[in-house]
């Protein structure tokens, strides 16, 4: 057993960032930072186009939240919204101090960009790879605190619960094999989102939901689960992301008849250089819509991946491409084999991003006592129905200090956890992954097989365009899923890095979040943001201007609601 | 016709279970836009659930997934198996480095050296976060942008003769990060980062530059290497002749 006052798990943007919060409140406490891969290994790494705050003379706060809560067709909680654009600017500014290398105008000021949705240039930019930048400042400057201790490569089972408070986590030492336990005083989970339940995501293969499945399975709710962006521009195929800064530059998408189609659907007028929120700035949702209608029309080009449309960069010219644009330069090389100076990109929508996770107020605390969360895996909500881009990388910034310093605070007057308890609930721990997955005799599931039956599930019933009937038959597929998941085949029965155990695990994790994604869903008889019913197609705030609550029940998802917290911003129809 | 495949051999380790390690054969569907960690991920879900090894974000930027690939270190996520169609491929983990199971190495070494570089900005005063942002401008940004670039994928380890030999050689990603960082205009910590200058830095390098050349992301640590070891001797001559005062 290991003893710490905070642990956090997951080595992203929002972990690094909770952690450095912490280690400054007090160079006293020890805090344990668990993650199943190398920290800069973390899926913020992939992150392309910038990152969003107000630091222009020419931007104010009340824009930047406007921007925001329209985006998210307002089922923003406003008063997170509001600590989440006052605190932005400041998180940037030290990130800049820590040495993140941001691209820079003339005079030295860090530059800003075009994204979709948002009024003015407010997306700050390390070329188009600001995550990993972002990521890798993060990591080397969390190397100087020394009351940071990592867990690398240390899986995350369970959270450890005694008595209505959480008391650490329960995790696979991928080196050796054993469940051991990581205590501490708080927890905070920044263990990323879940777009691996969809066959077709820009997520990396670690994006399996850990911490979502490991907080609903301690009673916490999921909240708002059914909001899944798919983002309008991944690579055929991988679903690689190209970025919307290629946008922001200035990109158009066009059709198979080589006219820009977003004209068609209240986008336009089209216009040679970018309009801020206007035709390819629009926002991701919306965006993506218009794909699958140029789709219905037969306006798309078919390949071997199925459909795709352009995204022309050819009238940027080779300098911009290269200089601001380099990653997708190469990305589109490598594995369309186009070079984006001369040629088109295809590209299609593609699951990018949950707005839904572990509901959280505004501080990242959960209603468990000692558990926070921030980052994809929480939902505050700053996104919504619909997350703006290059909020989220902000978002692990603003909430991972708030995760770090309130969890920090807090545990001044929390008494340390009683190591027996701990240790007897790990041993469980222990004999379930025995009984599950190591020891069983026999089994006829295999794990890609379920998998993939799920992906395609949560693709054909959870996509841009859902309707009652696919979703109730996703709803079905899975509790079938769940019950075969019991006779599931591990050949690998050798404790040292056992891949085929965690990937059990993972799939375990996944087939949880799947449900309360489908569930709620069905639930929500409206189309909002993300959310678009065919058989409801308009927003209905009299009935659905409310978060969605996910429980876990052994019947699958409980479904509950909470209100949305309006300040200033009264809704109003969301029109570009 | 029967559809194209092409064989891959693994290495396979499983501590406790094997006695060393040995290749493995696979034989795959080949198709033209697969990468070697299609072909590994194919092999896992669908053949053989037992093999290990990293990947994640298979676009080239997390840096989990280098192995040698006929002998050459690669990101697998980046090497089609169609640069070797019909021949077969020989995946291996990493060399330089102690294998844990199967493809997978151990790099603990690797973060140790990484902290004793001081990979982060020192100042002497910080400057508060009201007053805004360093300035930086856009040459000052290229003087060191490029070894902003490395992802920590090992390969210029696995690449570099000296590290092979010599463990204690701080190693050319080590040493480009903590490079990257004496040139950034916002750092006043060179004389912090010694480890660079001292034995197991830089003069053990005997500029073969086969670490530049596997860069995935065209790092060139060869170069930060060269430059510092130009500039800790130019420090160690101005010691030397400068009177006090002047160095």
């Amino acid at each position: 057993m290991f003893t710490h006052d905070i642990v956090i798990v997951g080595g992203g943007g929002a972990g690094l960032r909770a952690a450095i919060a912490a280690a400054e409140v007090s160079n006293k406490l020890s805090i344990a930072l668990v993650s199943k891969v190398y920290p800069m290994r973390s899926h913020t790494v992939s992150a392309e186009g910038g990152t969003a705050a107000v630091l222009r003379e020419y931007d104010s706060l009340d824009l930047h939240a406007k921007d925001t809560i329209f985006g998210a067709d307002f089922l923003a909680d406003q008063d997170a919204v509001e600590a989440f654009v006052n605190e932005a600017p400041g998180e940037l500014i030290q990130l800049e101090h820590w040495g993140c290398p941001w691209s820079r105008d003339p005079d030295g000021r860090v530059s800003c960009r075009s994204f979709g949705g948002m009024s003015v240039d407010r997306t700050l930019f390390a070329a188009d790879k600001t995550g990993f930048h972002m990521l890798h400042a993060l990591f080397q400057t969390s190397l100087k605190y020394d009351n940071i201790i990592r867990y690398d490569e240390c899986f995350l089972t369970s959270l450890l619960v005694d008595n209505g408070k959480v008391r650490g986590v329960t995790s696979l030492n991928l080196y050796n094999g054993q469940v051991e336990v990581i205590a501490g005083k708080a927890v905070i989970l920044c263990a990323g989102g879940g777009g691996r339940v969809f066959p077709f995501t820009t997520n990396a293969a670690i994006n399996t939901g850990d911490g979502m499945a490991a907080a609903y399975r301690a009673g916490v709710a999921l909240k708002d689960m059914e909001f899944v962006q798919y983002h309008p521009t991944g690579l055929p195929g991988t679903g690689i992301l190209i970025t919307e800064a290629s946008r922001g530059e200035g990109g158009w998408l066009k059709n198979k008849d080589g006219y820009r189609f977003l004209q068609d659907y209240g986008l336009g007028p089209p216009t040679e250089t970018p309009t801020h929120r206007k035709m390819e700035l629009g926002p991701r949702d919306i965006l993506s819509r218009c794909h699958m209608q140029e789709l219905a029309k037969g306006r798309t080009f078919d390949g071997p991946y199925g459909h795709y449309v352009h995204l022309d960069l050819r009238h940027l010219g080779e300098e911009v491409i290269n200089k601001k644009l380099p990653f997708v330069r190469e990305l589109a090389s490598k594995y369309v084999g186009i070079d984006p100076v001369y040629e088109p990109i295809p590209v299609r929508p593609v699951v990018h991003y949950m707005m839904g996770g572990i509901s959280t107020d505004i501080n990242a605390k959960t209603a468990l006592d000692g558990l926070y969360a921030a980052g994809e895996t929480a939902c505050v909500s700053l996104n919504g129905a619909n997350r703006l881009g290059s909020n989220s990388l902000t978002e692990l910034l603003v909430f991972g200090t708030r995760a770090g310093r309130a969890a920090a605070t807090a545990i001044a007057t929390t008494s340390a956890p009683a190591s027996g308890t701990l240790e007897a609930l790990a041993s469980d721990e222990q004999r379930r992954l025995n009984r599950q997955f190591l020891q069983k005799s026999a089994g006829k599931e295999r794990i890609a097989t379920l998998r993939q039956e799920m992906q395609k599930a949560m693709e054909v019933g959870a996509g841009i365009y859902r309707d009652e009937q696919s979703m109730k038959q996703a709803c079905d597929t899975l509790r079938t899923l769940r019950e075969r998941f019991k006779d599931i085949i591990i050949e690998d029965q050798v404790s040292t890095f056992n891949t085929e155990l965690t990937a059990a695990l993972e799939l375990d994790f996944m087939l949880d979040v799947a449900e309360t994604i489908a569930n709620s869903a069905l639930k929500r008889k409206e189309s909002r943001g993300s959310h678009t019913r065919t058989d409801f197609p308009k927003r209905d705030d009299e009935n659905f201007l409310k978060h969605t609550l996910a429980f876990c029940s052994p019947d699958g998802p409980r479904i509950d609601y909470a209100p949305v917290t309006i300040t200033r911003w009264q809704p109003e129809e969301r029109k570009y | 016709m029967a559809e194209p495949s092409i064989t891959l051999n693994v290495t396979r380790y499983r501590p406790g279970r094997d006695q060393e390690p040995l290749l493995q054969s696979y034989t795959v569907p080949f198709r033209e836009d697969w990468v070697v960690l299609d072909a590994l991920n194919h092999i896992k879900d669908e053949m053989d659930g037992t093999l290990s090894y990293r990947w994640s974000c298979r676009m080239g930027v997390c840096g989990s997934c280098g192995m040698m690939v006929n002998g050459t270190p690669k990101l697998t996520c980046a090497a089609f198996l169609r640069d070797y169609y019909p021949g077969e491929i020989r995946v291996e983990p990493l060399v330089n480095f102690p294998i844990i199971r199967d493809l997978v190495i151990d790099m603990s070494d690797f973060l140790d050296k990484l902290k004793s570089v001081k990979p982060w900005i020192i100042r002497k005063e910080e400057k508060p976060i009201s007053q805004g942002e360093y300035l930086q401008t856009p040459a000052e940004l290229d003087s060191y942008k490029q070894f902003t670039q490395c992802i920590n994928c090992m390969l210029c380890y696995a690449a570099c003769p000296v590290y092979g030999l010599e463990p204690n050689f701080l190693g050319p990603a080590a040493i480009a990060l903590g490079y990257r960082y004496n040139m950034d205009s916002r750092d006043q910590g060179q004389d912090q980062r010694t480890v660079i200058g001292n034995h197991d830095g830089i003069w053990h390098c005997t500029f073969v530059g086969e670490c530049s050349v596997v860069c995935p992301k065209h790092v060139d640590p060869a170069a930060a290497i060269q430059r510092s070891k130009v500039e800790t001797a130019k420090n160690w001559f101005q010691s030397i002749l400068l009177p006090w005062g002047q160095r």
